[in-house]
């Protein structure tokens, strides 16, 4: 760390930091522990899919009020598929890939000294603090934590006497949505300012690396799409506690009695609610795919194919995914002529996807490919978003989803996308700038094993959900062999838990290798991938403030093979010091 | 080459000798992007609740009541208090900025009475009988209004923190543009109280 810096004392530096450094590698561990419970509550699920008769006694002892005489009770099996989609989405994927890589990388790409508003960029993480803090503590509050579902749809969570969950669990989950909500704002305003004014001499919007143009694009979606659901957190809190009728309908009977509620309608939150729900699919999936570009560019070392037409594809993708959200209501309740609306824009969604997903194709076309472990992970991505991107197309479509939904067949694309394709992001992103993150490399054999366990479990189990959910198995249900229709395909259920303990013990190796390195791991030096961005005008780690002055820009990100195979000119290399026999190739 | 605000792309860096270096800004373009982004959560917060609005009021149990009158005095204040704010802004482009910092004043003030004036409404349909829990209609008033209210109070603040800049001299005849920022919060807000005055008042 510079001088500047080492100035500081030891809780400035590292814990209320300004640097955004410091902050993104702060959202990253937070997102690692918050990690460690999401998946700890998956295995809890797998088991009660697996085996939802047995007893287990050790876990009536580790866990008395869930397993009450040793049988998992229905209402913590709902607690748990709640709160497992809402800490992976929100506490994980958003922290780990949007807030923490964003964070270390957006002022090193685009050649800033820091964000923007640094003290705000502290005040977001101090505020996501809380907010896990809250989604946590929800679990220990009398009747558990929330268990009305990721989606909190009313009247389950708009009343508090309707499931164990619906009482203070319900309002702490709105109180730390609230405060994740304030804080993803806080960041994404940051983000948009220092992309889009913080930018050093030369570096144009088109000579921008992907992954700021894609984190650019989230943090937009993000400032358009989160207000809305503010606003039906706000309504949901005044029904729960002010005895408003926003979204609860008359004739509701809560344990034998007719409330007094009237007129409302649950519909208009399910809107509210998709209207951020599904551009913030998008705030997650496209970091991932700019990250596989970096990535992809950098060790097939060949300039990313179609740079132009991945940005317009990007803008294009975020305009209409807000404008599709009703693909997740077909079964809600609408006109069929708008339900031909929302399929009509969202099989519309392919085409800038396909464009993407051809680009990141044909970069990796005549590619000098160096198989590293983040390059693996990138390609891993190049994969998932074609794979889960199928089962969408049925998804998206009225006809097919109305069979479809609610079915396991959901569970399986989602978590294709916003699960195997982000998180095979974060370690991209974290296998490629560990170097720049604390000057040391991870272990490559570990990093494969790592990744060779995770996809070899990740795919067969996701695919195998969507044929579970062909064959009409039903989401969020507490026993899968309760329907006689869907018995036979159990074993399947028994394969997919199989699955996920290889997934936990690649997650482990990575764990091991994460620790490792960042004590033991071998020095890297400045630019240790050959890669032609800013970030690699740094030392290693990045020290505070990252230049005294940043570098000017004379070039495109991924001048790559411009001098011959493996030869590369960095952004930061002047015209005149060009010695190749190809002209510079500009983005 | 230009950047993305149209501000040359040549960056002051501020490396000052024996302190932390300052990080470098185009400053010209950074303070109006963040307020654009800015402006555009509340407006999307507020256009949910429009819509939130237009289809709760197809409800079978709507009852429309009538807005308490003191809203219209309050709509008053709130106008004039932006058009204060424009002769404030006028008087610091004029170098005078002792009239400037008394517009800034007064506009402040209206934005408080305009507050009270809020709270007295919400009282004066209370004693109605239209409780947040009794009439849909009377709960969007009351809802909208304090969210409203919450962003009103927050521009109260920037104005004031303006204000004590004014008073320290911060601001000179061609250095002004906090004033300037602030004015287009304010004018903001103003205008999503004029249309939330508007849907409430359609019965």
């Amino acid at each position: 760390m510079s001088s500047a810096h080492a100035g500081l004392p030891f809780w400035r530096r590292y814990i209320f930091s300004t640097d955004h450094k410091v902050i993104g590698i702060q959202y990253i561990l937070t997102a690692v522990f918050m990690a460690l419970v999401a998946v700890g509550l998956s295995v809890l699920i797998r088991m009660q899919m697996t085996w939802p008769v047995r007893l287990w006694p050790i876990m009536e002892q580790l866990l008395p009020t869930a397993y009450e005489g040793g049988a998992l009770k229905p209402e913590f099996y709902l607690t748990m598929v709640t709160m497992h989609g809402t800490i992976m989405v929100f506490f994980v994927i958003s922290l780990a890939l949007v807030s923490g890589v964003g964070n270390f990388i957006i002022p090193l790409q685009v050649g800033a000294r820091d964000m923007a508003y640094p003290f705000l960029n502290m005040l977001s993480y101090w505020t996501i603090v809380p907010a896990c803090l809250i989604m946590l503590a929800s679990f220990f509050v009398e009747g558990g934590a929330a268990a009305g579902g990721w989606t909190s749809y009313p009247p389950l969570s708009a009343l508090p006497g309707a499931l164990p969950g619906s009482g203070l669990g319900q309002t702490l989950w709105i109180l730390g949505m609230a405060l994740f909500i304030v804080s993803f704002t806080m960041g994404s305003l940051n983000f948009a300012t220092t992309i889009l004014n913080l930018r050093t001499k030369g570096m144009s919007l088109m000579r921008m690396p992907l992954t700021v143009w894609t984190l650019l694009v989230s943090s937009v979606l993000g400032i358009l799409a989160f207000p809305p659901l503010t606003a039906a957190a706000i309504m949901l809190l005044l029904d729960r506690h002010g005895g408003t009728s926003f979204f609860l309908p008359e004739g509701l009977v809560l344990g034998g009695n007719v409330l007094a509620y009237e007129g409302g309608t649950p519909l208009l939150f399910q809107h509210l609610f998709w209207f951020l729900g599904h551009p913030e699919v998008y705030v997650l999936v496209l970091p991932a795919l700019g990250i596989a570009f970096d990535v992809v560019a950098t060790f097939g070392r060949r300039p990313v194919f179609g740079y132009r037409t991945t940005v317009w594809a990007l803008i294009v993708a975020a305009v209409l995914s807000m404008i599709v959200w009703g693909h997740h209501m077909f079964t809600s309740g609408m006109n069929p002529y708008l339900g031909e609306y929302f399929s009509i824009v969202t099989v519309l969604i392919t085409l800038p996807f396909a464009v993407i997903g051809v680009n990141l194709v044909a970069s990796l076309w005549r590619a000098d490919i160096r198989l590293t472990t983040a390059m693996l992970f990138a390609i891993g991505i190049i994969s998932a978003v074609g794979t889960g991107g199928l089962g969408g197309l049925w998804l998206g479509t009225a006809a097919s989803d109305i069979y479809f939904h609610s079915s396991v067949f959901v569970v399986g694309h989602f978590h294709f996308m916003i699960g195997v394709v982000t998180s095979f992001g974060i370690f991209a992103a974290i296998y490629y700038w560990f170097p720049k993150m604390f000057g040391r490399h991870m272990n490559e054999t570990l990093g494969k094993i790592h990744f060779w366990l995770t996809i070899s479990s990740v795919f067969p189990a996701f695919i195998g959900m969507h044929y579970l959910g062909l064959g009409g198995a039903l989401r969020r249900v507490y026993d899968p062999t309760y329907y006689e229709y869907v018995r036979p395909l159990q074993e399947m259920n028994v394969w997919i838990t199989f699955l996920l303990f290889v997934a936990i013990a690649g997650q482990l190796v990575f764990f091991v290798n994460l620790f490792r390195s960042l004590f033991w791991g071998t020095r890297a030096e400045a630019n240790p991938w050959n890669g032609a961005t800013l970030e690699w005008t740094t030392p290693s780690p990045a020290p505070h403030l990252n230049w005294n002055e940043p570098p000017t820009v004379y070039g495109g990100p991924y001048q790559y093979r411009v001098n011959g195979v493996g030869g590369y000119v960095a952004q930061h290399t002047p015209p005149e010091e060009i010695k190749c026999p190809v002209g510079p190739h500009e983005g | 080459m230009n950047g993305f605000d149209g501000t040359p792309d040549l960056i002051p860096v501020h490396v000052a000798v024996n302190s932390e270096p300052k990080i470098s800004h185009r400053s010209s373009g950074l303070y109006p992007m963040f307020l654009l982004a800015v402006l555009a959560t509340v407006m999307m917060l507020f256009a949910a609740f429009t819509a939130a609005l237009i289809v709760r009021r197809t409800g079978s149990d709507w009852v429309p009541v009538q807005i308490p009158s003191v809203v219209w005095l309050n709509t008053v204040f709130i106008v004039t208090s932006s058009i204060l704010l424009e002769c404030a802004k006028k008087a610091f482009s004029r170098g005078s900025g002792s009239q400037a910092s008394l517009w800034l004043g007064y506009s402040i003030a209206l934005g408080v009475l305009f507050l009270i004036g809020q709270l007295i409404a919400w009282s004066v349909l209370n004693d109605q009988g239209f409780l947040l829990s009794t009439n849909t209609h009377a709960a969007f008033f009351y809802m909208l209004s304090g969210v409203h209210g919450a962003h009103v109070l927050g521009g109260i603040g920037v104005l004031v923190w303006t204000l004590r800049r004014a008073l320290a001299g911060a601001y000179g005849i061609d250095q002004y543009r906090g004033v300037a920022h602030a004015a287009i919060y304010w004018h903001c807000v103003g205008a999503v109280w004029i249309h939330l005055l508007v849907l409430l008042s359609i019965t």
